[in-house]
């Protein structure tokens, strides 16, 4: 990022990028009325990740800087804050919840005896 | 002022001695630029954390009460909230090309684009405060006559066999308890969502804030090819923004849109 | 601070101006560390004096001292001070500032205007949670569980979160400022592999207080917003979950106690070299485990939660990474032991300090590892044994290595030395009375002493044991009182010091004492290794007399 005042990123490239996030963006919406399934939320999620990708590549020129430490801290924020994510899920992933599914109430499971807890 | 970047609360030492010269602890003027540039950055980073506990929150709940999630996100304005994410595009777009102008010393062009920088963003915010009034209407407020069951909010008759409604219709016991179950967990859906949003919008003030000083620095002519740094930086925390607007958008308004679920 | 005729007319940070404006709009980083010692020493009185009243309670079986209430507030307050307002700013916001810029040969941190802005909002932060103590304190407990803090407290909740809140802004703000210095204002020559240890853990921590405290933030922010709109996110009875309360607090919480500890083992690694007169043992592995113990220390966060309601699938992920934390930690236990082998070691009062550390901390750390023994935490959790182990490390690991630290530099920070004779005398006795006071709680606990309970008069027989906890901590509190004074006195009365009396290496050592305000006449350019004792003369008897 910081040295980059050198390199100036030409006003085409930024006008590409634009449109490209506008285009995502309406085309995300638009996706979200299709049926994928399972896949909408994967798919949502790609492209909201490939657009925050060209704003941090292009607009926050991360793409032009070389300095390692930029990339370094957004791989480490965005990497704790996957481990947070993840971590907390391997306790509500694995939490029982069969006996109540449609109104998805959560019912854990006692670690002594492994059974459900009285609710 | 190169070591007095943005931080989401206005500085103490709100004097700007906006002049580029080298403050005494630094070597050169590309360290102090550095400096600032991995300052600001490790500051996003510590802002992808502060958001990310409330996505931990969204999605540990989102998970177990999809149904009431989704039912919740479609009572949101899909069509006015993908033209707000584009208008925070624009945005984003013309605070780069203002740094852009910067770097090439055009100093009307920078003020130009700059105060289209906090056009767009007051335009976002103020659809925002539309969008939030018409939560309000259909008392979607947490706590605030809040009320998905009948009346103007109603979530339960567009959304009944989604939600379970149809299996337990004709059990009035079971239909109740699953109304009130639904009035709870959507309650935590529309909690987390402006608990979210507000965020962002607090995160969005104060960047008009910022570049409202930022801009008259520009108008007074203080960038120039050489120097810069304040602009650069503002710009990273607007488009840092940005991103977390990016993920909000599909998360909030989009978990489930496909039509007569 | 004060400047005495007496002192050198050469000009140093302290004499450099004059007036009260000059030391609250400093931008000199030795300053603002001054300004942070008077701060956090107020704090610790403050602490301490709510530790004080729970002990006094603890002394019969019977709740006959404080109402039940009020004792709630008393251990939610003197945990909250101590953990929030004491431990985790005061090495870094006293030692780490005053010193990282100087051991790397910078002339002050990379925003010196962001440091007085921190201090600042610890300022306002303490303000507010002052003015919470004032106004009925609060009862939750220093974790601040959820329903109880978000729905149930009749207490000041939503003013002692958003103290903390703010308080952590200033963290924040500490570990950009510092983890910025070491990328961007080393001198020439002082590589990564050249700093000092104390530098290296103090990186470590700033990142561990950039990445893990805006989790607590929002986290606090969420329990304020739902306390003050009665929301339900963590109302189980409106499908909220309260333990995911406990995630978003400990996944900060429990790397905290890291920001609390790593910092004292920078010290440690800087006195132990210093006083055997050697070159650390395994340098690299010392400063990697630092980075171990910070990484490693964000993946065990649950093991706080284990009877909280988790799967048992969680807690035995949680379990089996709370046993790998231990290891980088042992590891510089090894490396120090190691360090003193066949040196030339003297007893010192900062080495007092640092040795009592390494039993301490390895009492601590140890009884850590059956905690995190799922089998074992069942029986002892919220009991008197997990106070005791968070009391040897914190209290036996960190404030014996802040202690150790403000000795060993005192002389550079005040040009003074302080009393040799009482240094020794005071560090044995806080010694001695902290296992007085925190040794009988392994056993409490162990036998089944619950934490946070006003009366246990249903056992009476655990008295003995309290009693002797609550003598130890008398004790105590004289070895914390007795550094206080004679600090003071050696401002006016202590010896003058050398620029470097211990002998020791270090860039520190090579200015002035007490140092110019720009630290360095000119920049240092580091040609040499850290720890390069073999190098320096061996003094006579490094300590000072008496």
């Amino acid at each position: 990022m910081s040295e980059h005042s050198e390199h100036i990123v030409p006003a085409s490239l930024y006008w590409l990028i634009f449109i490209i996030l506008i285009i995502a963006t309406f085309l995300t919406a638009w996706i979200a009325t299709i049926d994928l399934g399972k896949f909408n939320t994967v798919v949502a999620l790609f492209i909201a990740t490939c657009k925050a990708s060209l704003v941090v590549l292009i607009f926050m020129h991360v793409k032009y800087t070389s300095e390692k430490m930029t990339k370094a801290i957004l791989i480490s924020a965005v990497f704790w804050l996957l481990l947070l994510l993840m971590l907390s899920l391997t306790d509500y992933s694995s939490r029982q919840t069969e006996d109540n599914k449609t109104t998805g109430e959560v019912v854990p499971v006692h670690i002594l005896s492994g059974s459900v807890a009285n609710t | 002022m190169s070591d007095s970047h943005a931080i989401g609360e206005t500085p103490l030492a709100v004097e700007h001695e906006a002049r580029p010269e080298l403050r005494h602890h630094f070597a050169d003027e590309q360290q102090q630029r550095n400096a600032a540039s991995l300052g600001m950055w490790w500051f996003l980073g510590t802002e992808i954390m502060f958001f990310g506990g409330m996505f931990c929150a969204y999605l540990v709940y989102r998970r177990i009460y999809f149904p009431e999630f989704a039912a919740a996100s479609r009572s949101l304005d899909l069509i006015v909230g993908t033209l707000n994410t584009a208008v925070l595009i624009c945005s984003s777009l013309t605070v780069a090309m203002a740094v852009r102008a910067a770097q090439m010393g055009k100093r009307k062009l920078q003020v130009q684009l700059l105060l289209a920088t906090i056009f767009f963003g007051l335009v976002f915010l103020g659809v925002k405060g539309y969008e939030w009034s018409n939560k309000y209407k259909e008392h979607h407020i947490p706590t605030f006559h809040y009320n998905v069951v009948g009346g103007n909010g109603d979530l339960i008759k567009e959304n009944s066999a989604f939600l379970g409604i149809d299996k337990v219709k004709n059990d009035p016991v079971k239909l109740a308890a699953r109304e009130a179950e639904i009035q709870k967990h959507t309650q935590i859906f529309y909690s987390l969502y402006f608990a979210l949003t507000g965020m962002h919008a607090i995160h969005m003030i104060i960047g008009v804030g910022i570049f409202s000083v930022i801009t008259w620095m520009a108008w007074k002519g203080r960038f120039t090819p050489e120097y810069h740094t304040p602009l650069e930086i503002a710009g990273l925390y607007w488009h840092f923004v940005d991103i977390v607007w990016i993920y909000l958008f599909p998360l909030l308004y989009l978990i489930d849109r496909r039509p007569g679920a | 601070m004060a400047t005495t005729a007496v002192l050198p007319e050469r000009k140093n940070y302290i004499n450099a101006e004059h007036g009260i404006r000059s030391w609250l709009f400093t931008t000199d980083h030795k300053r603002i560390a001054l300004l942070y010692l008077l701060s956090i020493t107020a704090f610790f009185f403050i602490g301490g004096f709510f530790a004080l009243l729970v002990r006094l309670e603890l002394l019969t079986p019977a709740g006959d001292l404080l109402l039940p209430d009020t004792y709630n507030k008393a251990f939610t307050m003197h945990g909250q001070v101590m953990v929030f307002f004491f431990l985790i700013p005061s090495i870094p916001a006293v030692l780490g500032n005053f010193l990282i810029p100087i051991m790397i040969g910078a002339k002050d941190l990379a925003f010196p205007r962001i440091n007085l802005l921190s201090w600042y909002i610890y300022i306002a932060a303490g303000l507010l949670y002052l003015h919470c103590i004032f106004t009925g304190g609060v009862d939750t407990g220093w974790t601040f569980y959820t329903p109880y803090s978000s729905l149930f407290s009749n207490s000041r909740v939503i003013e002692a979160g958003l103290a903390i809140f703010i308080s952590g802004f200033s963290s924040i703000l500490t570990g950009l400022n510092f983890v910025v210095t070491v990328h961007r204002m080393r001198a020439p020559g002082m590589t990564w592999s050249r700093l000092p240890l104390f530098v290296w853990a103090h990186y470590a921590t700033s990142i561990i207080m950039l990445l893990g405290t805006p989790v607590i933030a929002i986290t606090l922010v969420l329990v304020v917003l739902e306390r003050a709109l009665n929301l339900g996110i963590f109302d189980a009875s409106r499908g909220g979950d309260p333990v995911l309360f406990q995630h978003l607090f400990w996944f900060y919480s429990h790397p905290a106690v890291y920001i609390m500890i790593l910092p004292s083992m920078g010290i440690v690694s800087e006195i132990v070299t210093c006083f055997s007169r050697k070159r650390v043992f395994g340098y690299n592995f010392v400063a990697m485990s630092s980075i171990a113990i910070a990484v490693i220390g964000f993946l065990v966060w649950a093991h706080h939660m284990f009877v909280a309601g988790i799967s048992l699938y969680a807690a035995l992920v949680f379990s089996f990474l709370s046993y790998l934390v231990a290891v980088p930690s042992a590891i510089k236990v090894f490396n120090w032991t190691a360090t003193m082998y066949k040196g030339s070691i003297s007893f010192s009062t900062p080495m007092l300090y640092a040795l009592g550390f390494i039993g301490l901390f390895t009492i601590g750390g140890l009884t850590g590892l059956f905690l995190a023994c799922l089998g074992v935490d069942v029986h002892v959790h919220d009991t008197y044994f997990v106070i005791a182990h968070f009391h040897y490390v914190m209290v036996g690991g960190a404030v014996l290595g802040y202690l150790g630290g403000m000795h060993f530099w005192w002389p550079k920070i005040s040009g003074r030395m302080y009393p040799e004779g009482w240094g020794r005398v005071s560090a044995i006795i806080i010694f001695i009375g902290f296992n007085l006071t925190f040794f009988p709680q392994f056993v409490l606990g162990y036998m089944g002493m619950p934490r946070r309970y006003w009366d246990y008069s249903h056992m009476p027989e655990w008295q003995g044991l309290n009693v002797l906890s609550t003598a130890g901590a008398s004790i105590l509190a004289v070895g914390y009182l007795l550094p206080m004074v004679y600090f003071l006195w050696s401002l006016r009365y202590g010896k003058i010091a050398d620029d470097n009396p211990w002998l020791a290496t270090g860039l520190e050592w090579r200015t002035p004492s007490p140092p110019p305000t720009f630290n360095f006449d000119e920049t240092p350019v580091v040609t040499w290794e850290a720890y390069e004792y073999d190098k320096m003369p061996l003094p006579e008897e490094v300590t000072l007399e008496r």
